[in-house]
């Protein structure tokens, strides 16, 4: 095997007003032909700033300051950019991260595949086309001819990076870079794309690096890893060394953060030194603020009981005519008991998220009942009524940037419910409950003045958690509380969220695609798909023993970190 | 990246302080334009806020003013005066005086008239964003049908209308707040587009879900937390609106049916001076005429700035 990339002592700073900022330092990489490498690291890492810099992609102020690329025996860094663009495509190509933006909408793909082939290619149109079709056919497309004149929008998101693929490997490069190829995509499709990608690469013999936050990608695909940690490559070896014998510290906090999909845990291990979170006091729930007026009264059956939902959206414009109903969520029943932590789980569009804005009231249910705390949520007319109900629930929320108001400090979005609701006497003793919720979830009693700009997306979450708290609620609702986050940090997070169930006693509906997370964190688990629950279970039934199809394909499809640290 | 290092270790910068860290203020002295822009329109509006300590006469006090100074050249010409700096005009007034006084009228109205326009458009713009639906569909079609009519034309009607409404001599004492609803009448349009499209986009992020789930009602998160966020782009229109206010000002005074000549605003400085042009008394509505065009310029080159500044594609 011939080494095909080779990257070495490569630096990249981004030049700022601050100072230059080193985004990538001292790293080595290279790939041989028919391997697959694997650059893992969390976000701001410098995965990608490597990945672009290798394809003279790097945008200003970004610049390469240090090292070398050599492809193939031949330095590239440097080149200029004529030269640089007759290398791209032909030799080294690229696979982006989302499908839905890296085809151009107004060309056909046959359009796209044939310019690309006969820019590099000493091929007529007719020739390009023909190679188009049989690549296409290649990648998995069915039924090729019809579809090559097709554009990107009338493909799935699935079937487009299958064509972006196509587009990348047309012109027979030897190297492909792909920066996070399955992020984007369900994990039944992300499955058949690994798959896809491994074939390609060994067939071609060609070299591939894979960028991915995703440790079951890199289990899944990749033949040796770099782990990438603030601009550094800490640790480098084969996948099955590294990802079951980890040496550098980092590796191992990595490994352990990740939700293990085989075996629930109390908490996530090892996470604290990644960010830090201040030291958590356990608070005393008789004399807390956050204990106080809990009486709500003895509660005999579930305390939310949701019966027959549906939720029908109206899509299409006023006047054209066009109008037609899409039923997001059809005809869901299910109970909830105290303390109970109830998972929903499913693909991208089943319907989980309506349900939680149906519940908390931010939609209008067309249909069924939602019964809280034996009160049917509907038959309340009265705001103030309403409100009584609606501040003991509460939500977090999927995006922690768009989630918080940007505009507003810290300390008014956690006062604003408590001040909403009068739930304290004073000003100051209000001041005095936010700072001591700021410090209970970890982000010290100080941070108050600061807006959310200042925060990282954990910390954010973080927030908006103390903004949930700050109603005093018994039921809390998570919509994908961590899918924005990296694996360290969701474990932060969930093991927060654990800690306050325990400690407040809070009853949860928490909501995720991810099911390694659905089996560290709930008793029972709901699948849901295209708007109907298909299988409800206590959590270890549903992973040891799940009685439904759908179930099983989705369990078939999860990712499992083979060797992971035990 | 950097923008969270910078910030880490102060603890409370103080507003002051927030603004001169701020990449806004970053842009504003890294161009030159925007700089000088800005200096000359800051002098020109305290000049005219102070024209009764700056001005070296009183051009509207008949006890100062001397018809045996009438049409006095510029100082610097043959037969000019070193007290009148720029001329007189055919009543012995200062030109120079008169663009301050003028100057006055005009920033007014021009600031009055986008206030309102704000105000107005912005209110529209949230309810029509926000409702959707039916009210969004009427209050659009009201802007469409409003745009398709020339800015000039709704302030001639308006004004025409109260012109006919009012006795004269009130009309003329009113002149100002005429003008002023009848330019803000036909600028709100602008806010209350940018601002529904604003409102639509900000409406679905999850900050504002969160204060439907803690219970807030509409009116609370629509002005305390919705608001803010879509005056970034509102900033901008105002400034280059407040550039078009003060020429509409001047058009409609130009055609006369602006401010009366006993307040006169640059427009109706102009107009005046208008009838000696041929007669070579060129400079009773020449610098007017310049001090006009300098003033929207240089606002109009700090709204080009603004926006730039603003949009964060262009950085």
């Amino acid at each position: 095997m011939s080494v095909l990339l080779d990257i070495d002592g490569l630096k990249v700073v981004f030049e700022s007003r601050h100072g230059d900022v080193t985004a990538a330092r001292n790293v080595c990489l290279s790939i041989a032909s028919g391997e697959i490498l694997g650059v893992v690291g969390e976000s701001g890492a410098g995965k990608s700033t490597i990945g672009n810099a290798a394809m003279g992609l790097l945008e200003r102020p970004g610049k390469v300051a240090g090292g070398t690329v050599t492809l193939e025996g031949e330095r590239i860094d440097g080149l200029p950019p004529e030269a640089m663009r007759r290398l791209r495509g032909a030799k080294i190509s690229m696979i982006f991260q989302d499908p839905l933006t890296s085809l151009d909408p107004l060309r056909t793909i046959a359009e796209q595949l044939v310019t690309t082939m006969t820019t590099h290619l000493p091929l007529s149109e007719r020739e390009a086309r023909k190679r188009a079709v049989a690549l296409m056919h290649e990648v998995g497309i069915p039924d090729p001819e019809a579809r090559i004149d097709d554009y990107p929008h009338q493909f799935s998101g699935g079937m487009r990076q299958r064509v972006v693929i196509a587009l990348a490997l047309c012109a027979e490069p030897n190297v492909i870079i792909a920066d996070e190829p399955t992020t984007a995509l369900d994990v039944s499709i992300q499955a058949q794309i690994l798959d896809l990608l491994r074939k390609l690469v060994r067939t071609k013999g060609a070299g591939m690096i894979i960028i991915t936050h995703d440790m079951g990608v890199i289990a899944e695909i990749a033949d040796r890893v770099a782990v990438m940690y603030r601009g550094e490559v800490v640790e480098a070896g084969p996948t099955r060394k590294i990802l079951g014998d980890p040496d550098h510290d980092y590796t191992k906090s990595l490994i352990s953060a990740v939700p293990r999909p085989d075996v629930k845990l109390d908490r996530f291990p090892l996470v604290e030194h990644i960010e830090s979170a201040g030291s958590r006091r356990s608070l005393d729930l008789k004399t807390h603020w956050l204990g106080q007026k809990r009486d709500y009264g003895a509660l005999d059956g579930p305390l939310l009981s949701v019966r027959d939902l549906e939720m029908t959206f109206r899509v299409g414009s006023m006047f054209g005519g066009g109008r037609r109903s899409v039923n997001a969520v059809d005809g869901v029943s299910f109970d909830i008991a105290a303390g109970e932590t109830f998972g929903l789980v499913g693909e991208s569009g089943s319907g989980k998220s309506t349900i939680a804005r149906l519940v908390t009231g931010i939609y209008q249910p067309t249909g069924g009942a939602i019964v809280f705390a034996g009160t049917d949520l509907a038959g309340i007319t009265r705001r103030r009524e309403l409100n009584r109900h609606r501040r003991q629930m509460q939500m977090i929320f999927q995006d922690p940037y768009s989630s918080v108001n940007p505009r507003k400090k810290v300390g008014a979005i956690v006062a604003e419910p408590i001040l909403f609701h009068k739930l304290a006497g004073s000003r100051a003793e209000v001041n005095r409950i936010v700072a001591d919720l700021l410090d209970h979830v970890g982000l010290g009693a100080k941070v108050a003045g600061k807006y959310p700009h200042e925060f990282s997306g954990g910390q954010r979450q973080r927030i908006s958690i103390a903004r949930a708290l700050a109603t005093r609620p018994r039921f809390l609702i998570c919509d994908e509380p961590t899918s924005a986050l990296d694996v360290s940090i969701q474990a932060q997070v969930l093991n927060l969220l654990k800690d306050l169930q325990a400690e407040l006693g809070l009853t949860m509906l928490f909501i995720s695609h991810d099911l390694p997370v659905i089996r560290q964190m709930c008793d029972r688990v709901a699948v849901m798909r295209r708007g109907r629950i298909e299988e409800i279970a206590p959590t270890e039934d549903l992973f040891e023993r799940p009685q439904n199809e759908y179930t099983r394909h989705l369990l078939k499809l999860m990712p499992k970190m083979t060797g992971a640290a035990a | 990246m950097s923008e969270v290092e910078g910030v880490v270790e102060g603890e409370t910068i103080g507003v002051w302080g927030r603004m001169v860290q701020s990449d806004l203020w970053y842009s504003f002295t890294h161009s030159p334009l925007a700089m000088i822009s800005a200096l000359f329109a800051l002098v020109f509006i305290l000049a005219c806020l102070f024209a009764g300590f700056v001005a070296p006469h009183d051009p509207f006090n008949l006890a100062s003013v001397s018809l045996f100074d009438s049409l006095l050249p510029p100082a610097w010409q043959d037969g000019g005066n070193i007290s009148y700096l720029l001329g007189t005009d055919d009543q012995g007034r200062d030109v120079f005086s008169t663009i301050l006084y003028g100057g006055r009228i005009s920033l007014l109205v021009g600031f009055l008239s986008v206030a309102f326009a704000a105000v107005l458009g912005i209110a529209v713009g949230l309810v029509a964003g926000y409702a959707g639906g039916i009210t969004d569909a009427i209050f659009m079609r009201i802007a469409d049908i409003q745009l398709s009519f020339p800015a000039i034309l709704i302030a001639l009607l308006i004004d025409g209308v109260f012109r006919g409404l009012l006795p004269r001599g009130l009309h003329d004492e009113v002149a100002v707040y005429v003008l002023v609803l009848s330019i803000g009448l036909s600028f709100w349009v602008q806010y209350a587009r940018t601002v529904r499209s604003s409102v639509m986009i900000e409406r679905t992020k999850e900050y504002v879900q969160a204060g439907q789930v803690i219970g807030l009602p509409p009116g609370t998160i629509l002005f305390r937390h919705i608001l803010p966020n879509v005056l970034g782009p509102v900033l901008v229109i105002a400034t280059i609106q407040l550039a078009l206010a003060i020429i509409t000002e001047a058009t409609l005074s130009f055609l006369g049916v602006g401010v009366p000549p006993t307040q006169p605003s640059l427009g109706t400085l102009i107009r005046i001076g208008n009838d000696y042009l041929f007669s070579g008394e060129w400079w009773i509505t020449i610098f007017p005429g310049i001090a006009l065009v300098l003033l929207v310029l240089s606002i109009n080159l700090l709204g080009d700035w603004l926006r730039d500044a603003l949009n964060p594609k262009l950085r």
